[in-house]
């Protein structure tokens, strides 16, 4: 649900002077609340479901510049707007929305970038109809918000069309080294914060190619990777080194990267541990963590092997463990590579279901079916050690749990057999134990994630930062880019203090072996 | 991207790369291993580290052409340039003072077991080595593991050396003849290292096996090399890749490797059919 966030006094004074602006209050002149009112909502063009459920290629087509503005002119442009509120990095919603209203693209999307540093991406993949879309202000009156999600896609589609990136001032060169571990959208950002300020950031990223889960989870058909190559691209023209193919706490240590003259740090290194349900014969061949399995489709392009040296299993009757975005994407890469049946199994409802509306509605029209209320309990092979079915069980709904969802107890007796040849379980990862483990002084949480102070992404360590999902566990790409921004903030801070301050520690005292 | 250094078959099938990566050379323990893409349209394959030099900064893998991607490794020439070179990943073999220690290697095994040799020689172990090849010429680096044992063997179906029985048979020979044994080493293939471990478990002799199911990132994010040992699912990549090898659940690993076996075959198909038309 949308946490309605207090909105800090800059904000509200920001929000307030774009209100008053001449050009604002004539543009709300121009069309009045109640016409505004009476524009029903913009459907977003895609692609025609049995033709896209057979490739790879990008789902939505994005919003023409008519249709844009017609959304746009939804906008009452609020004294008070409840949008602004639903979103995570604060962006000032309605100064953008009014700016693509009279066609000024670059302007706009030049306001998302004030405080969203990946608009193309969140355009695309943020929950929005838990988010802006939800506190919308109209959303009440007209059951539906604006769709801010398709206007923000709108801008930053523009923007790179356009090639018009706008490079923004880097300041001075401070003589400081920040090494940014993992490329996922958490280190992209401090990544980008920390060259404007000047100081030279170098991202160490364990994969061959960078973008974290943008790159190896999340499927093309959702967000095409030349969205994120513009964005590494935009990074390394602000002076950022990428190093591939580095696993920080073996390639090096992050003490190792500290002798070698790095003043501060930020671990982004994400939930990269799939969850197993740990039940007999989940070793079975033909079972895949989701990880597994969108690794091989989206990074090692499997699904154009043998061009590509990589395999995958090109399932008839699949089965996907779990309802949220993981889930989604899994059981729709399985219809696109083929599958008669591509299915959802999942232990709640439809209403439980944590995965983005869209995503959801989406699949139904491609053919995915759901099981609702079932759960796997033993998986069953054939003589060569492959899958061929599972024992369910079916669930129903008793009191809520701490998440607040109401849990699933099972039905006793209800045992059933679904023949599958192909299973994906999608029921969450854990946070990537990799830096914990060869990091002894990192504080470290309950369920493996790093320990920071929430005001200031500090970890336990002097001049280390972390932020995305290595300390929330799964969660979105907005909360992660709403972490690192933090956190840059605070490193910036923290080494301009430091500026004249100690040496490190030597070399040699710790943390060796 | 990493620079080739060297590239060179060492006997028929089996060849060594030697690769350009400092960092790694600079991080390697005996038993580690390191991920490679042979080409930007490849498979990540994990190979054993079987040497490495700090100063030139170079690291060391001897491999066996079996698909495309050993194929296309094999086609490699120095000065030229892999995409990912990933290293070194996995846990290193325990290297402490155990008494004597026998080490048993095949094909590739027999130069993934030479740093382990060489490490727990110097921490003052007696070294029996026992090498398994199918014939005589395909033995190789014979010095430099002569060099670091005190007893040496060679398994060779075609023998004018020890041996001509198959590797455990040999090992239980050994072990009969009473030497004292406090800990068996066994890497190679899959079958050789299930062979090496049944054939010590009535001797109660600890086994450690180097697991090589099929990986894909080699860090621990996608379950693909997960193993079960002792009952319990492990990632071998993180958690290995060594283990006890009489806890390991070896049917699984055998039906687990072999999951891709139709498309490994149209793959090479694939592969020899663009490269060498006839
Ligand atoms: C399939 C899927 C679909 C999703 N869909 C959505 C969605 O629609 N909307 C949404 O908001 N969120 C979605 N999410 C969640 C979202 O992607 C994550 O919350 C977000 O990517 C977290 O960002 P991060 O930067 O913290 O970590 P990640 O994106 O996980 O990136 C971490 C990076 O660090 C690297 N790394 C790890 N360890 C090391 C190391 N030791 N050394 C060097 N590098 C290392 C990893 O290789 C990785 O590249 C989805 C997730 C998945 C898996
Ligand atoms: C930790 C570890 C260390 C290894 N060290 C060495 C080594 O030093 N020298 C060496 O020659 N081999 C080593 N192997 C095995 C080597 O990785 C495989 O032989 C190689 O991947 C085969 O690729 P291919 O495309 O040539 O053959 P394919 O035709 O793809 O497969 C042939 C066989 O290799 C196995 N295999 C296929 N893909 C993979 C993969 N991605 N990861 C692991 N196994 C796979 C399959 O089970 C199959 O039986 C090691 C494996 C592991 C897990
Ligand atoms: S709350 Fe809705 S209508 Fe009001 S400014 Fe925000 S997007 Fe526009
Ligand atoms: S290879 Fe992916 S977890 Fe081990």
């Amino acid at each position: 649900m949308a946490e309605k966030k207090e909105m800090s006094p800059e904000l509200k004074e920001t929000l307030r002077a774009g209100f008053n602006k001449e050009w604002r209050k004539e543009l709300r002149k121009s069309i009045p609340a109640k016409e505004r009112m009476k524009i029903s909502s913009q459907k977003m063009p895609e692609r025609e479901p049995e033709e896209r459920n057979k490739d790879f290629n990008e789902v939505n087509i994005g919003l023409d510049a008519k249709l844009a503005k017609k959304e746009a002119q939804r906008c009452l442009d609020c004294a008070n707007p409840g949008c602004v509120m639903g979103c995570p990095v604060g962006i000032d919603i309605p100064t953008f929305i009014k700016l693509i209203e009279i066609g000024d693209y670059v302007q706009s999307v030049r306001k998302i970038r004030e405080t969203n540093s990946l608009p193309a991406i969140c355009g695309r993949v943020c929950p929005q109809e838990v988010q802006c879309e939800e506190t919308c202000n109209i959303k009440k009156a007209k059951g539906e918000g604006v769709k801010i999600g398709n206007l923000e896609r709108f801008v930053s589609d523009y923007e790179s069309l356009k090639g018009d990136v706008y490079i923004p001032q880097i300041q001075p060169a401070t003589g400081k080294k920040v090494a940014v571990i993992g490329a996922g959208p958490a280190g992209l950002t401090v990544a980008g914060e920390m060259a404007r300020n000047g100081h030279k950031v170098t991202i160490f990223e364990a994969l061959h190619i960078s973008g974290g889960v943008l790159v190896y989870g999340i499927p093309e058909f959702r967000l095409p990777k030349s969205i994120l190559k513009s964005e590494v691209e935009y990074l390394e023209k602000l002076g950022v080194e990428l190093r591939e193919n580095f696993v920080v706490g073996l390639t090096a240590t992050l003490e190792d990267l500290k002798n070698d003259g790095y003043d501060a740090f930020f671990i982004g290194t994400g939930a990269g541990l799939p969850n197993f349900m740990r039940i007999p014969g989940e070793n079975l061949v033909g079972i895949y963590s989701a990880n597994e399995y969108l690794t091989r489709v989206n990074l090692m392009k499997a699904y154009e092997f043998p061009d590509y040296d990589t395999p995958v299993f090109l399932g008839k009757r699949v089965a996907v463990i779990g309802g949220g975005n993981v889930a989604m994407d899994s059981v729709r890469t399985a219809k696109r590579l083929g599958a008669e049946l591509a299915a959802i199994v999942y232990r709640r409802s439809r209403v439980e279901m944590p995965a983005r509306v869209e995503e959801v509605h989406h699949g139904e029209e491609e053919g995915i079916e759901f099981h609702f209320l079932t759960t796997p309990i033993r998986y069953i092979a054939d003589e060569k050690g492959r899958v061929k079915a599972m024992e369910c069980l079916r669930m129903k709904l008793g009191e809520p749990d701490s998440s607040g969802r109401r849990r699933p107890v099972p039905i006793e007796g209800s045992e059933f057999i679904m023949e599958v040849d192909m299973v994906v379980v999608a029921i969450g990862q854990s946070p990537n134990p990799l830096i914990p483990q060869t990091t002894p002084q990192l504080n470290v949480g309950k369920w493996g994630n790093v320990e920071v102070d929430w005001d200031t992404m500090a970890t336990s360590i002097e001049g280390v930062y972390a932020g995305g999902d290595i300390i929330r566990g799964g969660a979105t790409v907005i909360l992660a880019m709403g972490d690192a921004r933090i956190a840059a903030a605070e490193m910036h801070k923290y080494l301009s203090e430091k500026k004249k301050k100690r040496k490190v520690p030597s070399a040699e005292s710790k943390n060796k072996g | 991207m990493a620079k080739i250094l060297q590239r060179e078959r060492l006997v028929p099938n089996i060849h060594l790369i030697e690769v350009h990566a400092p960092e790694i050379a600079q991080k390697s323990k005996p038993g580690q291993f390191v991920i490679i893409m042979p080409d930007e349209k490849g498979e990540r394959i994990p190979l054993t580290i079987a040497d490495w030099d700090k100063e030139k900064g170079s690291v060391t893998s001897v491999f066996m052409v079996v698909g495309t991607s050993t194929h296309k490794l094999s086609l490699v020439e120095a000065e030229s340039e892999v995409p990912v070179f990933v290293g070194p990943l996995g846990k290193p073999s325990e290297i402490k003072k155990y008494g004597t220690v026998l080490l048993a290697g095949g094909c590739f095994g027999i130069a993934a077991i030479y740093p382990i040799a060489r490490a727990l020689k110097e921490k003052g172990n007696k070294i029996i080595t026992l090498l398994d090849v199918k014939a005589n010429y395909l033995l190789y680096w014979e010095e430099r593991l002569r060099a670091v044992s005190d007893q040496f063997f060679v398994s060779s179906r075609d023998s004018y050396y020890n041996c001509k029985d198959y590797i455990p048979k040999t090992l239980q020979n050994i072990i009969k003849k009473g030497s004292k044994i406090n800990r068996v080493i066994s890497i190679g293939c899959t079958y050789l290292m299930y062979t090496c471990s049944e054939a010590t478990k009535p001797y109660g002799i600890e086994t450690s096996v180097s697991l090589n199911p099929i990986m894909v990132d080699g860090t621990g994010m996608c379950g693909a090399c997960r193993v079960t040992v002792d009952g319990r699912t492990k990632f071998a990549c993180v958690d290995g890749p060594d283990f006890n090898g009489h806890l390991v659940d070896w049917e699984e690993l055998f039906s687990r490797r072999k999951s891709y076996f139709d498309d490994e075959i149209q793959s090479l198909c694939h592969w020899e059919k663009n490269n060498f038309p006839r």
